[in-house]
């Protein structure tokens, strides 16, 4: 049965390439209207980061059901695998679902690990790739591979390099920073630390503590006497809700001002929390208490059928897949045709998304955004979240700086943090 | 019958994968691999009498100095998996010294200890080990082997290591080891330094794992924390038990009916754990011995 | 002060976890991997407890009565078939501890959860320069506290006798014609009670979450480990021992966070491989 759908399919791809080369395109989509295209989904369902594989797949679900799960004139057909947060796993299933489940792209998955390894198996496979969550500033700069684009996603120090700015035009001079000690942290904190120091701040001390750190009180003791004016912290998931929560208790909120990144107060986090998390300033792309029409729209819609405020992860899949449908609804679902395919996606602008504002990928294949400086608040019925006040316009993955310079300079890690003495 | 019987359905086995889709090649490619690792363990649990809970961190090691040596440090594949086995047979050995002069519960759980250091030491020590998002590579690539081809190179490795494994178990020494496990003190007295023994059943267990290491490293083109934490570890050990402790070949049944199941059960059920947890619990109520043990249990009723 | 405070208000929380642990592993001999899921469970029954009930007390009651009820069944349901095996008991466990942490990622969902603090105990308390939150020192006296209890227990009444008893030597009890099964029993579910409550405390100030089950297993281990099977100043010890080592680790020498804890605790158990209290069996 396999067998027999590998030939098929093998056969429907030589006739494509056929038709494509004497230029008979309406023959292919005759035949290819009949089979629907595939889409691998890789999600964590199990694992740490569960939460956000489900809302992953509910954001995802949610565009394909409104536009009745077609692109074009073809069905589309989802098909869901669970990585467990693992990259072996994911590895395995990235296997199965191109070379058994013959999918024609894969979509998701959202720790930087399982990300990069999909992205190293793709690299031989040239199965387009699309990862709306994995930041690894490398994916789409130095080490890039031409079928994994950044739909709707972001690079790591993306919305860190405006936050930088925006820190220092607000008096701070003396900032020190909090991450969790991976490559995602390295990235943020340096884009952070590189803008903020070329403007003229300083940063006074970096404390690197490991993934999943339960205790948070002896990192605070010394940001306490280091000085600072405000203070970065780049967390993630439960890391971050414990760092926000032992802040608050340890009495630090209210005394020094703290700057997250974007993912220390995206939705995933603040949605169990309290008090706490008020008052907590970030830079993002996606802000669910913005007042545009469209991501009002998007959040009621959103918040009606899942009975939650959209997370990042939700949100980037929602506008991942919709980006995808609109260059698959330009070649007339002609997924078969990899080259095209990937081209078209690449210039594709994505308008109508829940940003409420038109957006393009660089040449890099990362997007170009309106960053906006947001500031966690309680909404009228209790529940928090994040509410824009002033917007940076159009910031690339490079931001102010020249491409081809900027990828000259080391990438962000733990040594090297991009710091201007 | 069973003896003219068994080779002929071991070799239709071993070269089923080769008429099969790519995916389950990959798959077999897989079993193979971690029976190797199971095997290993296998020689610690089941013929010394002491179940480690480190082989996680001793394969993951060999895997991790591979991919290193190819690709940051650019030597051929071939030399950097000698260096990863080597690497990993060196460790089985600082962990053996410290380690075999416990035994039971205690032996698991220093093992256990030393494999989570190999583990925070990969998750921190970030500019050699690339932390938690770890090391790539393209040796497959690099290699110019297709699935198939990948296939047939760790079958016949892995039939070498299995013959080595089982000539060391039928060995002398092999014979050494068992009475270890039969009785210690005796073994003591007859004039055996149970120790030593200990030690170079532990390293060359260790060289195994380093085998499989190595052989996941260039099947996966990737080493990151995940493979030398504990579940990986516990994964190992599994498979030996399923397969049967003692038994040997039981690592390719254990891992066969392990990647088999999660194969068929993830794809009807997100619940895989609970599946996996259930058959762990089954398993240790009414099949201590494994699936091979059962069988030969049963066959000589 | 203020480092010592806070290792030591970790330690007060290992302790009461581990505690339990070594009471299990120093009678019944069972390496108790499912600890850390029973942790979890508690924890988990205390927030929805304490989002109905409001009160931090009834959560905390709750989740002990709960959790020990999962140790019945664990015992009483599964564990008995193995008698005997200590592998055997010990691999179970750890299936046990994968359904239990799946079924909570189904009920609970994944996401970050907190047991809500009580009232009293919310804000700090201010001494001199130091600002120190009261929940973290409420911990710490539940530390105190459940070590003053489990020491009276051990040492001031016949349950306790024949617990030290059976540590010491378990046949010498049952020759004596001492139903130890009971025994086991009681021990089983006062141990998971204690995972149950670590699991509301631990929930309160370092939060619930797919995972936290395994790194309190860990920390578990290390402090039994160290301390030694069955011994309460052993637990107490070791427990001190690794809150603080964790704290101090963070701040001398923070690129070896696991180092700091792993190697110590690996080359005790080589020179001492039944740890700093530990009897032989």
């Amino acid at each position: 049965m396999t067998k027999l759908l590998t030939s098929r399919r093998s056969l429907l791809k030589s006739s494509a390439a056929a038709a494509g080369a004497i230029g008979m395109p309406s023959l292919v989509r005759a035949a290819d209207a009949a089979r629907p295209i595939r889409i691998g989904l890789l999600a964590p369902l199990t694992g740490v980061i569960a939460a956000g594989g489900k809302e992953l797949v509910e954001g995802f679900q949610m565009y394909w059901e409104q536009v009745g799960m077609m692109a074009g004139t073809r069905k589309v057909e989802i098909v869901i695998e669970d990585d467990a947060s693992n990259p072996d796993t994911a590895l395995q299933k990235a296997r199965r679902l191109v070379e058994q489940a013959n999918v024609d792209f894969l979509f998701g998955n959202i720790l930087a690990n399982t990300g990069l390894a999909v992205a190293n198996y793709v690299k031989n496979t040239g199965t387009p790739y699309f990862i709306p969550v994995i930041a690894a500033d490398d994916l789409t700069q130095r080490t890039r591979i031409p079928n994994v684009i950044r739909v709707a996603g972001y690079t790591a120090s993306q919305t860190a390099h405006p936050l930088g700015d925006w820190a220092y035009k607000q008096g701070y001079r003396h900032v020190a920073t909090i991450s969790q000690d991976y490559t995602f942290g390295h990235e943020q904190c340096g884009g952070f630390a590189q803008v903020f120091t070329e403007a003229g701040g300083k940063i006074v001390q970096q404390f690197w503590h490991p993934l999943n750190t339960s205790d948070f009180s002896s990192y605070l003791g010394q940001l306490v006497t280091a000085g600072a004016d405000a203070i970065f912290a780049m967390e993630t998931g439960a890391d971050s809700t414990r760092f926000i929560q032992q802040y608050a208790s340890f009495g630090l909120k209210g005394r020094i001002p703290l700057l997250g990144s974007m993912n220390a107060t995206d939705q995933s986090v603040i949605r169990t929390m309290g008090a706490d998390a008020e008052g907590i300033i970030s830079c993002a792309h996606f802000a669910e208490g913005s007042t545009d029409p469209v991501t009002v729209k998007f959040v009621a819609d959103y918040e009606k059928r899942y009975q939650k405020l959209p997370s990042i992860y939700g949100f980037s899949h929602y506008s991942g897949a919709m980006w995808v449908d609109e260059a698959l609804g330009k070649i007339r679902g002609n997924v078969e045709d990899r080259a095209l395919f990937l081209k078209t996606v690449l210039a594709t602008e994505l308008v109508g998304s829940p940003l409420g504002k038109t957006v393009k990928l660089d040449a890099y294949g990362n997007p170009v955004y309106d960053v906006m400086v947001r500031k966690v608040v309680k909404r009228p019925d209790g529940k928090l979240w994040n509410e824009p006040f002033e917007t940076y316009p159009q910031v690339s993955q490079f931001w102010k700086y020249d491409p081809e310079t900027y990828m000259k300079q080391p990438p962000y890690s733990r040594t090297f943090q991009g710091i201007k003495a | 019958m069973i003896r003219i019987l068994s080779p002929v359905l071991i070799g239709i086995a071993a070269l089923a994968p080769l008429v099969l889709p790519t995916y389950f090649v990959s798959v077999a490619t897989q079993i193979l691999i971690f029976a190797v690792l199971a095997m290993a363990v296998d020689l610690l649990a089941g013929f010394t009498g002491r179940t480690p809970l480190c082989h996680g961190a001793i394969f993951g090691t060999s895997a991790y100095v591979t991919i290193y040596a190819a690709s940051v440090v650019g030597w051929p594949i071939g030399l950097a998996m000698l260096t990863g086995i080597l690497a990993a047979t060196c460790l089985a050995m600082v962990f053996g010294l410290l380690a075999v002069r416990t035994s039971g519960v205690y032996f698991l759980l220093l093992t256990l200890a030393l494999g989570l250091i190999v583990w925070g030491v990969c998750l921190r020590w970030t500019e050699i080990t690339g932390g938690e998002n770890g090391l790539r590579a393209q040796l497959r690539e690099d290699l110019g082997l297709s699935t198939r081809q990948l296939y047939v190179a760790v079958l016949v490795t892995v039939l070498c290591a299995t013959a080595a494994m089982w000539r060391l178990v039928r060995s002398p020494f092999g014979l050494t080891m068992r009475g270890i496990k039969e009785g210690e003190g005796r073994m003591a007295s007859l004039g055996y330094d149970v120790t030593l023994h200990l030690l170079i059943a532990f390293t060359a267990s260790g060289f195994f794992a380093g085998v499989a290491g190595a052989l996941y490293a260039v099947f996966n083109d990737f080493a990151s924390p995940s493979i030398v934490q504990l579940s990986s570890s516990v994964q190992g050990l599994l498979m030996a038990i399923v397969g049967g402790v003692g038994t040997l070949f039981g690592g390719f049944v254990g891992a066969f009916v392990i990647i088999a199941m999660e194969q068929t059960v993830s794809a009807f059920t997100e619940r895989w754990p609970t599946v996996l947890g259930l058959t762990f619990i089954l398993m240790m109520i009414f099949a201590p011995e494994g699936v091979v043990g059962k069988a030969r249990l049963l066959l000589k009723r | 002060m203020f480092q010592l405070l806070n290792g030591m208000t970790f330690a007060a929380l290992l302790f009461v976890v581990a505690s339990g642990f070594t009471l299990i592993f120093g009678l019944l001999r069972i390496v108790n991997l499912a600890h850390g899921a029973l942790y979890l469970f508690g924890g988990y029954v205390g927030f929805t407890v304490g989002g109905i009930a409001g009160s931090f007390v009834v959560a905390a009651i709750s989740a002990m009565i709960f959790v020990a009820a999962a140790g019945l069944v664990l015992d009483r349901g599964v564990l008995r078939l193995v008698r005997g095996g200590e592998l055997r008991q010990v691999m179970l466990t750890l299936g046990v501890a994968f359904v239990l942490n799946d079924a909570g990622l189904v009920i609970w969902g994944g996401d970050t959860l907190t047991v809500p603090t009580p009232e009293a105990l919310q804000g700090a308390v201010v001494i001199g320069s130091l600002f120190y939150p009261k929940f973290r020192l409420f911990v710490l006296a539940m530390g105190i506290a459940v070590f003053a209890g489990l020491w009276l227990l051990l040492n001031k009444t016949r349950l306790g006798a024949l617990i030290r008893a059976g540590v010491d030597d378990r046949e010498m009890v049952e020759a004596c014609g001492i139903n130890i099964k009971r025994v086991f029993l009681v021990t089983f579910m006062l141990g998971s009670a204690l995972a149950g409550l670590g699991g509301v405390l631990g929930g309160t100030f370092l939060a619930l979450y797919p995972g936290a089950d395994a790194e309190i297993l860990v920390f578990s281990l290390a402090v039994v480990i160290i301390g030694g099977r069955g011994s309460l100043v052993g637990a107490a010890t070791g427990a001190l021992l690794i809150g603080l080592l964790n704290t101090f680790g963070q701040v001398w020498f923070p690129q070896l966070a696991y180092f700091v804890i792993f190697g110590p605790m690996a080359a005790l158990l080589a020179f001492r491989p039944l740890g700093l209290f530990g009897k032989e069996a």
